[in-house]
Parts: structure tokens; sequence; C-alpha cells
């Protein structure tokens, strides 16, 4: 028989704040609960016995007994909180891992950085209005060199290094010829971009490769002068090579164009200090051209421009020697990343 | 073309005294500058000498002179040299010791040979005034005492600059068309060259002459009889000559050069008493041969243009001489020479070089014109030269055949240079301009514009606008972006090939750009059958490695190259792809059409233009090797296996579009059992899988190398716009395992179970593959989750296995197939 004196329950519930305090983990806890909460426990004896007093005496020893018992209760709550806190914050340091472990299981791509320069080329001037066209690489010589103005015996045909293949291919030494496809299955006005691959006889060394790539502009339209030519290089050459950058012509010979000039760029990062690097060729699309495409040359006048991307991305970045572009290294590649 | 200042000074009133600013003038007005030949750097005692005694040592690998040298010393000097091509008597430029001749090379006494060697005899190329070291420079004689300073006595205070000429700019090959170039860019005096030769009336002919082909437009010929056969060139001429890159070689030699040079005319000069009968200019008949100056003798074609005389060919025109009619070096006496100077049409003159690979100084002319009215200008020139340093008289008669058609006028709006740059010249500049550049103008607008005789590329209006606008300066021109119309952005095709190329490289692969030529021989590496189509390729006639002569159809060969170089280069895991055009021929090619090019042509011209080329598919090739995820501190690595093979190649096909349908295949180079077809619903596109050993073997490849190759352009674009239907219903997903004969393709199983399950069918996926003592030898276990799903309901366990049931069905009836 468990005493309803105040004194005893105060004692039970000291006894509990006491084991409930000792208890070192939830497990310890778990333990002595019974002895303080469950059915054996002081108060609860203590509360089965009050059937046995009279009324008023019944109700006030009642609330004795509740209060005791929810400060036990309210003493294992706030323990077992205590607990579980310790408990989670043991758990999650016991799992803490080395986070600086290696974990490269996924081999790392790449694309080729050419492949990289040609897309931001023609990303360039999509974003002004331009479109993307592409030929062949095996080219009949008529594309290549005659609607572009190369006479059969014009010594301008020896100039470039050509691969001859069967009677009247050849593989294409420049992306010309994708300008004159352009004029000839399109709708003028015309304006587009032909990133391609080129070919030409050269012995592969540290800046030439007998294969490479070329970017080729082409607008035909009413009244396009050779304000407009500079005016898109000079676009062209501050999306390559930062605000700073322009371009200034010279004059030179392309059987293509008339007039003609070599474009250089102000490249203000070049290695060794700012300065000229030479970029490409350029001029007015030759009034021949316009007739071989059946463009009406005194209607429509037209601009066209070349580069090596090869050679672009050489100066741009500084690399000193081609044949790491050709060769394949995967640790070229990998470097400029996808 | 290379020239002195000095030379320039002749034709240009004001030439400034830096080369490098005179390299600015001509850059300015287009003519390219290939390098400024600095000053010879020369210090300490250089001196003329007169060689006294030659001593031939003997008992060496090559002969040696020991040579006794005035210099105008008390003693004369002792010098060992290795030249032969000097006599007693001969006035040398002697180096002391003490000197430093360019590079820097210090002259010191030295003994060489058993002998104390005291100080050098020079070459020209050791004394920096030209390209020239086939002997020591032997001056003229009487060109200085011995012991005189030769530093003051060669003239070496003159730089050379060399520009690179474009080929439409023929006049540009002598000094006189590039001295016009320089005054018309530095706004300075010009005086023509050509212009100061009197050529006066003539009585008769020089020598008889006949042109019996329209090859040869004009001739020339004057002759000088009683030049001094040993007259030496005067040194200002030579070394003019040494300073352009030409050797002097003898005085009529030396002047037909230098005209040459200083006029563009090419020269030819014969021995008169060689000449037999008349001269006829035609082509050669087929087996006619000839001896050239340089001793090769030559069989002609009959499209060669020749100079013949009544002993048959003495020429190639305007190629090079015969040697039959040469004005002999070791002549003695007097000499008289023929001079020819004649126009040829410049294409016959480039298919004869080309033809008989003869670029020579005149060829290099005349296929880039040659002023037609020069001939009878330069060849008064050179007949005026040999009189005045080799004696003799000009003969009264002068042969002038044929003329070449004048250039015509052309007609050219007045403001046509101001629309094509965009601006507005000065009022006149138009006019001046071209008057600069030599050019007739009439009429006011708009203008007639008649070419000078030395510019026939001037043959269109545009031509006419490019003088004004490189002699205006191009940096006159406005920078204005042109507003090109809304584009249409990449195409779908153009957009597929970037996200296929970026989706390869994401999932691990490295993009390269091999080359596309190929062996022969790789065909049989990679085991192709005789007959297998691959073999069929195309061949590049002047390949750069006679070994890899032709073009790829398949893009394995470069990639597989590509692998090997990197796995020497010590990476054994490897995952390499490349994205490009294949060449396939046609099995019976079609002719390449050859339209005219003064019009568009015909859409039946484009058409077979574009059938005679062959196919040129764009693949994606990607090869394996090694691990194909690497070993670390988490365990073993996982080998690169047929399977990354066929997945990439899904891959390709889930981006462009499609999903690929695998079956199995044996092609080579792939392992006959480890070989995937990948498929659009039949059509094969491509193939994946492990290689064959023996082409491992063949081409030294990692063990176990994989490979996929697919036509990218094969792969329908894709039309359809999907409208999936998301069914918020709860799944029933349902096990099976079957057990089939090991040869049934899983994927026709899994087809069976995709077409029995019908629509309640919502995935099914292969979660276990046995084959063991359980199922029997010959058969496997292929368990698969399917999941099913109603679209308008929770789906019952009854209606779920109904569907199992009848997928089972169907592939117990096509395979046999037995639940375990």
């Amino acid at each position: 028989m468990t005493s309803l004196e105040s004194t005893d329950l105060d004692a039970a519930v000291k006894a509990a704040h006491e084991a409930f305090e000792a208890a070192g983990d939830l497990d310890a806890l778990a333990a002595v609960k019974p002895a303080h909460l469950g059915d054996k426990a002081p108060v609860l004896l203590a509360r089965r016995s009050l059937g046995s007093l009279p009324g008023k005496e019944r109700a006030e020893a009642g609330k004795r007994v509740n209060a005791a018992r929810v400060e036990i209760q309210a003493a294992f709550d706030a323990r077992r909180a205590v607990l579980v806190a310790e408990r989670d914050a043991r758990v999650l340091r016991e799992e803490t891992v080395d986070v600086t472990l290696p974990w490269d299981r996924r081999p790392r791509g790449a694309r080729h950085p050419i492949t990289q320069i040609a897309e931001t080329i023609a990303d360039v001037f999509v974003g002004m209005g331009w479109e993307v066209a592409e030929g062949p690489e095996v080219e009949s010589a008529w594309l290549n060199f005659d609607a572009l103005n190369f006479g059969k015996d014009h010594p301008a045909r020896t100039m470039q290094d050509t691969f001859y293949l069967n009677d009247g291919t050849v593989l294409r030494t420049h992306t010309s010829p994708v300008q004159v496809r352009a004029l000839l299955n399109r709708e003028l006005p015309v304006y587009v971009v032909c990133p391609g691959r080129t070919f030409r006889t050269d012995e592969l060394d540290a800046t030439h490769t007998p294969v490479f790539h070329q970017v080729e502009g082409l607008a035909v339209d009413e009244g396009i002068t050779m304000a407009h030519l500079k005016g898109t290089l000079d676009a062209f050459a501050r999306a390559m090579f930062g605000q700073e950058s322009t371009t200034r012509l010279r004059p030179s010979f392309f059987p293509f164009t008339e007039p003609s000039a070599e474009v250089d760029v102000w490249f203000p990062e070049k290695k060794g200090g700012a300065g000229w690097v030479e970029w490409g060729g350029c001029g007015m699309v030759n009034p021949n051209v316009l007739r071989a495409c059946g463009v009406d040359p005194e209607v429509y006048s037209g601009f066209a421009f070349g580069m090596g991307l090869e050679r672009t991305l050489q100066f741009r970045n500084g690399l000193p020697d081609m044949r790491d572009m050709v060769e394949g290294d995967v640790r070229f590649s990998r470097a400029f990343g996808i | 073309m290379r020239v002195p200042l000095s030379w320039l000074r002749d034709h240009v009133a004001e030439v400034p005294s830096d080369a490098a600013v005179v390299g600015e003038a001509f850059v300015r007005v287009g003519l390219e500058l290939e390098e400024i030949h600095p000053l010879p750097e020369i210090a300490g005692p250089l001196v003329v000498g007169r060689v006294r005694e030659i001593e031939e040592l003997t008992g060496f690998k090559k002969p040696i002179r020991y040579c006794r040298v005035d210099v105008g010393a008390a003693e004369p000097q002792g010098i060992v040299c290795g030249a032969r091509n000097f006599a007693v008597g001969d006035l040398v430029v002697v180096a002391l010791p003490g000197a430093v001749l360019p590079g820097p090379f210090p002259i010191a006494a030295r003994e060489t040979y058993g002998r104390i060697s005291d100080g050098m005899i020079c070459s020209a190329r050791e004394l920096g005034l030209g390209a020239d070291h086939s002997g020591i420079l032997v001056l003229p004689p009487g060109t200085a005492e011995p012991g005189a300073d030769a530093l003051a006595v060669l003239g070496v205070d003159d730089p050379v600059v060399e520009l690179a000429i474009t080929p439409d700019r023929g006049y540009c090959f002598a000094v006189r068309g590039i001295a016009r170039e320089l005054a018309a860019s530095l706004g300075t005096g010009y005086t023509d060259p050509a212009a100061q030769v009197a050529v006066p009336a003539a009585k008769g002919e020089a020598h008889p002459v006949r042109l019996a082909d329209s090859g040869c437009a004009r001739f020339v010929a004057r002759t000088v009889v009683g030049v001094d056969a040993s007259a030496p060139t005067p040194w200002w001429m030579q070394r003019r000559l040494l300073a352009a890159g030409m050797r002097p070689i003898s005085l009529t030699v030396d002047v037909t050069n230098f005209v040459m040079l200083d006029l563009g005319q090419p020269i030819h000069a014969y021995d008169a008493s060689a000449l037999q009968g008349e001269i006829v200019v035609r082509r050669a008949v087929a087996g006619e041969t000839l001896r050239t100056l340089d001793g090769v003798e030559r069989t002609l074609d009959p499209d060669d243009l020749l100079i013949t005389d009544d002993s048959g060919p003495i020429g190639l025109a305007g190629v090079m001489g015969g040697a039959s009619t040469e004005i002999p070096l070791d002549a003695a006496g007097t000499i008289d020479v023929v001079i020819e100077a004649a126009h040829f049409v410049p294409t016959v003159i480039a298919r004869a070089a080309r033809r008989h690979k003869l670029p020579s100084e005149a060829s290099k002319r005349f296929e880039r014109s040659v002023d037609p009215e020069l001939p009878p200008i330069a060849a008064e020139l050179v007949a005026n030269l040999l009189v005045e340093h080799g004696g003799g008289r000009i003969e009264p008669g002068r042969t002038d055949v044929g003329a070449a058609p004048a250039l015509p006028s052309i007609t050219m709006a007045l403001d046509l240079p101001d629309r094509y740059a965009g601006t507005t010249y000065p009022p006149g500049a138009t006019v001046a301009r071209l008057e600069e550049v030599g050019c007739t103008v009439t009429g006011t607008d708009p203008l007639t514009v008649t070419p000078p005789s030395w510019r026939p590329d001037l043959d269109l209006p545009a031509a006419l606008v490019e003088e004004v606008l490189r002699l205006e300066g191009y940096d006159t021109i406005p920078s204005v972006l042109p507003a090109a119309p809304a584009g249409r952005g990449l195409t779908p095709a153009q957009q597929r090939r970037r996200a296929v190329s970026r989706a390869v490289a994401e999932a691990g692969f490295v993009e390269v750009e091999p080359f596309p030529f190929v062996s022969d021989a790789v065909w049989d590496d990679l085991g192709l059958a005789p007959d297998d189509i691959r073999r069929t390729t195309v061949t590049v006639a002047n390949p750069l490695d006679a070994e890899r002569n032709r073009l790829a159809t398949t893009l394995l060969p470069g990639l597989l190259d590509t692998l090997v170089r990197n796995a020497a280069r010590g990476f054994d895991d490897l995952a390499l792809y490349t994205v490009g055009q294949v060449v396939l021929p046609h099995r019976n090619p079609v002719p390449m059409p050859d339209p005219a090019v003064d019009r568009r042509p015909t859409d039946a011209e484009i058409a077979m233009i574009d059938a005679a080329l062959p196919a040129q598919p764009v693949h994606v090739g990607a090869v394996l090797a090694g691990n194909r995820e690497p070993a670390g501190h988490w365990g073993r690595g996982r080998p690169a296996s047929w399977a990354d093979a066929v997945e990439v190649g899904r891959l390709v096909g889930r981006v462009a579009g499609v999903e690929l349908r695998v079956t199995r295949a044996e092609l080579a180079p792939w392992h006959p059992g480890r070989c995937a077809a990948l498929r659009v619903g039949e059509w094969v596109v491509g193939h994946a899988g492990e290689l064959h050993p023996k082409v491992v073997e063949a081409l030294g490849l990692p063990p176990r190398t994989c490979a996929m190759e697919i036509d990218l352009d094969a792969i329908p674009l894709r039309e359809d716009r999907p409208v999936p239907r998301v069914s918020p219903y709860p799944p029933v997903s349902v096990d099976v395992a079957l057990v089939t004969a090991l040869d049934v393709p899983a994927a026709s199983v899994e087809q069976a179970l995709v077409e029995g399950g019908g629509e309640l069918l919502e995935a099914v996926r292969l979660f276990d593959v046995y084959a063991g003592d359980q199922v029997g030898e010959g058969r496997r276990s292929l368990a698969y989750s399917l999941r099913f799903r109603a679209p308008d309901r929770t789906l019952t366990s009854e209606e779920a296995n109904a569907a199992r049931d009848a997928a089972i069905a169907v592939a117990a009836e096509r395979f046999e197939a037995v639940q375990r």
C-alpha cells in the first residue's frame, strides 16, 4: 500500500527524477521507466488506492497523485528528448566520411576544341540572323574552282595545293564551294556562315596541317558594301577576342573576290602583348561568281570572308603546335571540356 | 620578288631610307611583304685582293687550293680556299683575320689542310649579298685595286625588300611595276624605265621569223654582232642580280636577266652562229624532243609551243631555251647574239611549265601575262647594254611580227567605287587613281576606262574599283553592320548533330579528329571480305603519304589509329569518338559535268554534279578499350565490353530521336558472336560490339577493344509530336521468369511480352539472366518485372494476372518459353 501522503509522493517524484537523470542512454531510460511510470510504480499504486478514501479527501489526494504523475511523465519526456538528441548527434557523427575521397567512376569525356570553336562562331552569326550552310568534302572541281572564277589555267589554281581525286573531283581546298551551293540553292538575300573541314597538300608541322577547318561567311543582298564587310568582321572579332578587338584590311587578291583583302585582327591578349594578327581573307564577291550562280550582279552585291579555325584557335589560346590538334591525344581534347 | 632600295630609287623620286617604311608602303597598296633583308653586318678588315698564285693541294677528300693573294700589303696573304671558280689574276674579296662576317662569323688565322690560312676568300652569300654560294665572288677586272676597302666597293649598304606577288599582278614581277606601286603609295614621282628606252626606226629584219601558232602573239628579234665573249658584267649589275636572288653568269645572261628584272620582259639570247634558217614558232609534233638549257632531254607534248629553226626545236617557248643555240660560256673572241623578246598567251605557257614541272623565271612571268608593248623596248635595252659593256654593234634590222590585241575599254559609273566602299571619296579621286595606275580615262559619268597594256587583270568595273579603293586606302572604309533578315536558326539536322556529339562526350567519350586518309591494306587488317562494299574507295591522285591514298569509307580505321597512339602514350582506359563524313563512291560512277561559268548551271547540271559526287553521309564512330569504369579505392574497374559499344549506339539513336532496335549480326571487323546491328525499324543504320580478336591482333589494339559506328544521316529526323497520357492510378507489378533456348535473343522475348501484355503493360524490365543446372543445358532463364496500370481505374490483381498470362502466352508460343 503506497502512501498518499504528500511526502511520500514527493519522494516518488524525486526518485523518478534521479532514476531518469541517471539513465545514460535510451535503453537505460526504457529500463527504468516501468519502475516509475509502469503499473507497479508508486504513483500508479497510489492512484489505485484512492478508491479507499472518503469523498473530499479522495479528491484532494487525487489531485496530488495526478500532479506527481504528470511531473514524472514530464521528467521522463524531457530526459528522453535529451537522450534522443544525443543519440541522433552520435549517429550522424559516426556516419562521418572523408568527402575528399575521389569518386571519379565516370570517365571524363570531351569535345574537340575545333568543334567547340566552330559552334561558337556559328552561334555568333546565328545570333545576327545568319544561317549555317554545309556541303560535301569531296567536291566537284567546278564548285571548288570554276564557279569561283578560278580559270582553268589560272595560276591561282596552283596557289592552293589541291588533293586531286577522280576526274572532275577534288578534296575541297576551302569552304567556298558551300557559298556557291548556298547561292545556287537558296532564295536571295543570302546570309550564311559555312564551317567545315578542308584539305590542302601541306605537310603536317607545327603551323600546317593537310586537313584543317575553315569558316566562311557570305552575304549577298541589294546594296551590300565593303563597309558592311568591315562591320561584320569587326562584330565577329569582338565576339571572338573581346570588346576591344577590331579588324583592319590590307589589299590582296583572291579570284572569287574583287576588291580583295587580307584581314588582320587586333588581339588584346596576344602572346607577348596586344597586336595585329593575320586572320583570314575577304572581299566583295566577284561579279563573275555571282553570274555563275545565277545572281544578277547589276542588282545584287555581296561580301565573303574566310578564316582557318586551327589558326584562330592556335593564336587565341597560344597553342605552340598544330599537330596536337590532329593527333587525338585525349589529354589535349580533355583540357577543353565539353 | 626581291629588290634593293637603290634599284627602286632609279624609278621612284623619293624612297625612304628605312626599308621598314618602304615595306609598309608596299603593304598598304596590296603587295605582301615577305621579308626585309637587313644590311649584312660586316666588321673589321674586308679588302679587295688579287690572286697571285694558286697551289692545288691533293690528298684530301675534296680539291683544295692554297692561294697567295695580294691584299695591298708588302707580302701576299696565304689563304686556303675550297672554291674553284677563279684563276690567277682575278679580283676577289678577302676577309682578313679580325673581320666578322654576317652570322656572326669571326675570321681568324688558322691551320687547315696542313697550311696556315690567313683569312678567307668570300662568296656572295658569306658577304650577305645574295643566295649565291656556288663559288667565291669574282669581281670584274678593274673594279678596284688590291687593298681597297671592299665594303665601299661592294656597295653593301643597300637593304633588300622581298615581296610576294599575287597571281593577278604579273606586272609586279619587275622593278618597273613595283616601283609604280611604291610611288603611288608614297605619293611621290615615278619614272617609267620603259619610257626611257629610245627605240630607233629599223631597216629590214633582224632574223626571219614566222608565227605559225596563235600561242605566240608577238615576236621581236634584234641582233648584236661582235660582242666580246669574255667581257665581264659590271659589278653594279652583278650586285643587283645577287640582291634579286640570281647568280651572275656571263654578260649576255646577266644583261637579259637584268632587263627581265627591271622591265618584266623575259628575254632569250641565241648564238647567231648556231641558228639555222628561219625561226618558226609552232606546236610540237608528237615524238619530238628538246634538250633544254638545264641539260635535260625532254619529250615534247603536242600542246607544247616551240621555237624552232631548220634544225628542229631550239626552245620551249616562254619556259626555257634549248642547249643547241645557247651561247657557250667558254666562247672566245667575239660572238653574235640574236635577242628574242616575245609575247605568249599565258595559259599556253602555264600548261607547258606545269607539264614539264619547269617553273622558270620566264614562265612565272609569262603565265601571269607580260606587257605586250615591251618586246621592242626590252630587246633594245638588252642590245644597248651588250654594246655598252661588251662592245660590238647593233645590226640595223629589227624583226617585229604579230601584235597582241588591245585591252578592251571598260565603262564604269563614276560613283561605283563609292558604292562599293560605302563611303564618299573626294571629287576627282576616282579618275586620279585610275590614271595613276596607268589607265586612260575619258568621259565624265560614266567613265570610259582603258587599262594600260600591262594590266590585263583590269577586266571588270569591280577590278577598277579595287584600284581606287586600295590606293585611297582600305582604312578609309567605314564599319557598318548589315541587318540580316530574321534567320531560321540551326536546322534540325544541325541541332541534332550538336546534341549527339555533346551526349556522347557527356557519356565519357573524348572527341578526336582523325584524318580520312587510309591505306588499302587496312581492309585486310579489318578482315573485310574481298567483295565488301567498304573496300570500294575514292583514290587520292597525289597523296602526301603514298601508302594512305584512299578516302575512308568508315570512321573506324582513323579512330583505331588514334586509340593505338593513345595506348602507346600510356593510357589504358580509353573511350574515343568522332563525328564526320565518310566517302562512299557509287558502284557505277557517272561523269562529272563541267558547266560554263557565264550563267547559272541548269538544274539538270546541278543534279548531275551531285549525282557524280560520292555519297558522303555523316557517321558517328566510337571505340573503347580498357575499363569503362576505372578501378579505384571502391574496388575493381568495369572492363569496357560489347555492351558499352551497343549502349553508346543506342544513346546516339535516342538523342537523334529514335529508339534503335538491336539485333544480332555478323560483320567484320566485329567478333561474330558479339556484334549487334543497330536498326531503325528493319533498316540497319549501324553496328556495335567487340572487335574480332584477329583484328585486335592485326592492328595492335588493346585486348577486347570494342567499337560502334552509325550513319547519323540514315536516322530519320523526328517529326512526331508525342502526346503522353499519364495515369494517376496505382500500378500492379508482377515478376515472371521464362526459360528459353540460349539462342533466343532477349530483345525478342521482351518484344513478345510487350505484344502479349497489351495496353495495360506500362513497362518491362529484365532484372535477371540465369543459365545453369537449374534450367538445363542449352537453356537460360530471363526474369522480367512487368508493371501494369490502367488509364482510368485502379487495376485489380486479377486483371494484372490475366494480362501477365497473355504476355507469357505469346512468348511461349513464339519461343517455347516456359515459366520457371
